[in-house]
């Protein structure tokens, strides 16, 4: 189990290396940095000696090494539009994000499962068809144009929930506002979270429906029945668990897009997170901030599939003991 | 005395868009206490779906559509699911062919067997512990108390079936319905895993309906034998007497067909023309008629019922009494076959 974490560990590294290296390259390849710090009056002498400040004429993996380094330490340098430390920007943006993804996360599982678990045990009857219905919708109506809908019918008709903002928020710790102890700040979550989640939602409802009758068609699920074990113990516990390895599978990896997507819900909504501080970033050509974005994301991602990782090994014993099935 | 299990009049309907097929056709037997009731028959004879009807476990759309079901003098067909779930696992134990399939490979053996003790049985946990412990030690596995907490990957083929035997022990039922308990085994593990399902059963005096299309199984392990064909029963009696003197063609050539160590290694075997027909397509009166070779007119114009003779039970006209007879060279053909033809034509001597 320990030597099973470590080599996935290893396997991360080396991904958030690749990861980083491409990031690098952008600062390389995306314009000249100097270009986008100077106003057109610097003379040559002024951008040649930016240019050795920033360390531009190094070698090239003498550059990576120290853009690594300081990576590692969640330094990614200045916003060249803002002029703020990214790292500042980003961490200020961060608890926006999360707690929209996180939400919206839950959401999709809380409501995805057991609608799938329905679905997949009572194929025909009209709450089935319904759900399924609904989900067709949920995974062919794009993002946006949810979230327009969702606004135009409970905020513009019926007044009940806010269109923009996060509402009140509460620091914690100086570092991590939460929009989660206000009333405001719940409810301003609602529609986000919704527009946001609706389409994880019925990707899992439709993937452990799929799961589900595959299960039940097994010689285990048969034998189970044989046995005489109660309908719950078979459905829960012995069909349900055999279709959660697919399944965290996917919500570890829509858990990683929520965060990485969010941008469009979070334009819709005018939610202060990352997402519009990337989309402002790619407007401005703000590299370094666009670089540390796709860092971060490439970290939630690897730090997901390790934790995804660790939980198969958590639900599924043939995985736990590799090699020695017989 | 009651037997164990008494099928009555059983017919099992598959509805499809085309009307309903009928899977089992007007199928009786009993089971006696103790008794081991082998249940051959070609692929697609209805085997598996007689077992699936009697555990209440039809794959939908099939349905029991008539006859009855009793399990000693309980009649069991009719049951809500509820009463259904208490019956099986607890009276009628249920063995599959796969064992490499047949057990949930996320929980532990000992989990999966207490599991079933707890449903059946008012125990404390640490009691079932106990008992499936018994039940692997019973069913020989080395080492059972360290083997409770080891998955199914972790055991061979014929370790796996030990265990489903002892899962399908696990309440003490009256009657296991094995079907083909050991065809996805290997030859050399075959002959335990039938030895000790039979060892099991007598000692505790459980009937058993052994699915299979083994003869060889059946010759050693039942009792009686019941020949299904096309979902009805061509012919039912003593293993022995099955074996040794057919009485229905259909047997007679599942028999011929047999290779045997014994006798001239040249010979060639003998062969039923044709296959059995699909359930859309069985032929009018006998389903057999078209591929028998002592057929006359009164095999496709009437359905035979079941007559008894000095070996068995057999579903053939040959055997009947009453009615038009065959012809005299058809009659001696089949006297010759060692067939205790009946329906003596006039005229003719036997």
């Amino acid at each position: 189990m320990f030597a099973f974490a470590i080599r996935r560990l290893i396997q991360a590294a080396g991904v958030m290396l690749v990861v980083a290296l491409i990031s690098f390259l952008m600062f390389r390849f995306v314009g000249d940095p100097v270009n986008q710090l100077v106003g057109v009056d610097t003379t040559p002498e002024q951008r040649a000696q930016l240019r050795e400040d920033l360390g531009l004429n190094d070698p090239v993996y003498v550059q990576f090494a120290r853009f690594v380094g300081k990576a590692a330490r969640f330094d990614f340098g200045i916003s060249y539009q803002i002029k703020q430390p990214v790292a500042q920007l980003i961490a200020s943006r961060l608890p926006a994000t999360l707690e929209l993804s996180f939400v919206s996360a839950i959401f999709a599982l809380l409501v995805g499962l057991p609608m799938g678990v329905y679905t997949g045990l009572y194929r025909d009857t009209l709450l089935s068809r319904l759900f399924l219905a609904i989900s067709l919708v949920g995974i062919s109506l794009p993002t946006f144009l949810i979230g327009i809908l969702l606004i135009f019918i409970f905020s513009v008709n019926l007044g009940w929930l806010p269109s923009f903002g996060r509402g009140e928020t509460v620091s914690i710790g100086g570092f991590w506002t939460t929009g989660l102890l206000t009333r405001s700040g719940l409810v301003s979550l609602i529609l986000p979270a919704i527009t946001l989640g609706l389409f994880q939602m019925t990707l899992i409802m439709r993937l452990v429906r799929g799961e589900m009758l595959e299960v039940l068609r097994t010689d285990y699920i048969k034998f189970a029945r044989a046995r005489g074990l109660s309908r719950r113990a078979i459905n829960f516990g012995h069909a349900l668990k055999n279709t959660l390895v697919p399944v965290i599978t996917i919500t570890g990896l829509q858990i990683g897009s929520i965060i990485a997507f969010s941008i469009i819900t979070e334009t819709v909504f005018q939610w202060p997170g990352m997402g519009l501080l990337f989309l402002q970033a790619v407007q401005n050509v703000d590299i370094p901030i666009m670089a540390a974005y796709l860092l971060l994301i490439a970290f939630l991602f690897t730090l997901i599939n390790f934790i995804v990782d660790l939980l198969y090994v958590a639900v599924d014993p043939r995985i736990r003991l590799g090699g020695t099935a017989g | 005395m009651t037997p164990t299990l008494s099928v009555r009049n059983l017919r099992v309907e598959i509805p499809t868009r085309h009307g309903a097929l009928t899977a089992i056709d007007d199928l009786s037997f009993d089971i006696a206490p103790g008794e081991v009731l082998g249940v051959v028959g070609e692929s697609g004879a209805g085997k598996s779906i007689t077992g699936s009807a009697i555990i209440g476990l039809l794959d939908p759309p099939g349905r029991v559509a008539g006859g009855e079901i009793l399990l000693g003098s309980q009649r069991i067909d009719n049951l809500s699911p509820a009463a259904m779930r208490g019956i099986r696992g607890n009276r009628i134990g249920m063995i599959f062919q796969d064992p490499l399939t047949s057990l949930n490979p996320l929980y532990r053996i000992g989990d999966q067997l207490t599991e079933t003790i707890l449903t059946h049985e008012r125990l404390s946990p640490k009691a079932a512990a106990d008992k499936a412990e018994r039940l692997l030690i019973e069913v020989g596995i080395p080492a059972a108390g360290a083997r409770l907490s080891s998955y199914p990957h972790q055991f061979s083929g014929g370790m796996r079936q030990r265990v489903v035997i002892a899962l399908a022990l696990a309440a003490d039922p009256e009657l296991i319905i094995a079907d083909e308990p050991t065809t996805a085994l290997d030859v050399s593990v075959q002959a335990q895993i039938i030895a000790l399902l039979k060892r099991l059963c007598r000692d505790r005096g459980t009937s058993v309906m052994l699915i299979t299309h083994d003869m060889g199984v059946i010759a050693e392990t039942a009792d009686r034998v019941c020949v299904l064909y096309a979902g009805r029963l061509a012919e039912i009696g003593a293993v022995r007497n099955v074996v040794k003197h057919p009485q229905h063609p259909y047997t007679r050539g599942l028999m011929a067909a047999i290779p045997s160590l014994i006798g001239d290694p040249d010979e060639k075997l003998e062969q039923i023309p044709g296959s059995m027909p699909r359930l859309g397509a069985i032929p009018d009166g006998c389903a057999f008629n078209p591929r028998c070779t002592f057929r006359f007119d009164r095999c496709p114009a009437e359905r035979p019922g079941i007559y008894e003779t000095s070996a068995s039970r057999a579903s053939c006209f040959l055997l009947d009494p009453t009615g038009k007879p065959p012809p005299a060279e058809t009659a001696a053909r089949a006297v010759a076959a060692g067939i205790e033809v009946r329906a003596v034509p006039a005229g003719a001597s036997l």
